[in-house]
């Protein structure tokens, strides 16, 4: 079986990990209530998609 | 050799998948909402609406042959007698997909599939839009601003209050120009 020859160093594993970044969420504004919502997705402040109710909004 | 279907397996085998979807089918006819995680949405659509079009045919033959789908007879009831009518003007589209986001505790992307009960809606050409923008543009009597001016429609299609706040604007341009 194939083993690793020498130990990664701290400092190798800590830039390859440097890497992991989480992406920004994509964000639009509700055209009804104006708060934040992810593109194609019905609000979830005021459960509307294309100005149809279609959730009662969650708070 | 025959074509796959289209959109993810379901459940633990096909068995459990045509169950999986013959349940959700009943429960969409009986209650005219569901909601569900987008695959299994996307997968009932196509089912859902072949069994409407089999409603709409009304005849004993197709009642049986959506029988062998939905076992309820009362749903299936429900569906020839209720639902079936109000799709007679509607040639297709009968279910609608809304995306609801991720579900608390597995972050499955959930979805609210649902029987279409607008009436509908008049077919309007796109040609009308362009024919309208020429009427408008010799009022604007700026030729630069042509491509201004086949955006404007748009805008007021598609929101009204919008349309008011941008007419001023456009006439300030105007005085600019």
């Amino acid at each position: 079986m194939a083993v690793p020859k020498r130990k990664k160093s701290r400092s190798n594993t800590r830039a390859r990990r440097a890497q992991w970044k989480a992406a920004p969420v994509a964000l639009v504004a509700c055209p009804q209530c104006r708060a934040p919502r992810r593109p194609h997705v019905a609000c979830p402040n005021c459960g509307t998609y294309n100005r149809r109710q279609v959730i009662e909004p969650s708070a | 050799m025959p074509k796959p279907t289209k959109g993810p397996r379901l459940g633990g085998g096909p068995a459990h998948e045509k169950l999986i979807l013959a349940n959700l089918a009943t429960e969409l006819f009986e209650h005219g909402r569901v909601r569900t995680t987008e695959a299994k949405a996307k997968r009932l659509r196509p089912l859902a609406e072949r069994l409407i079009t089999k409603a709409k045919k009304g005849d004993i033959h197709n009642r049986r042959q959506v029988l062998t789908v939905v076992r309820d007879k009362g749903v299936v009831h429900h569906l020839f007698t209720e639902i079936a009518p109000t799709f007679s003007e509607r040639p297709g589209g009968y279910t609608r997909i809304t995306k609801i986001g991720p579900r608390k505790g597995d972050n499955a992307p959930m979805a609210i599939i649902e029987l279409v009960t607008e009436p509908m809606r008049p077919v309007t050409v796109s040609r009308t839009t362009p024919a309208a923008a020429p009427a408008e543009a010799p009022k604007a009597a700026e030729t630069a601003e042509a491509a201004e001016a086949a955006e404007e429609p748009k805008d007021a299609v598609a929101d009204e209050p919008q349309d008011a706040a941008e007419e001023p604007k456009d006439e300030a341009k105007k005085d600019e120009a």
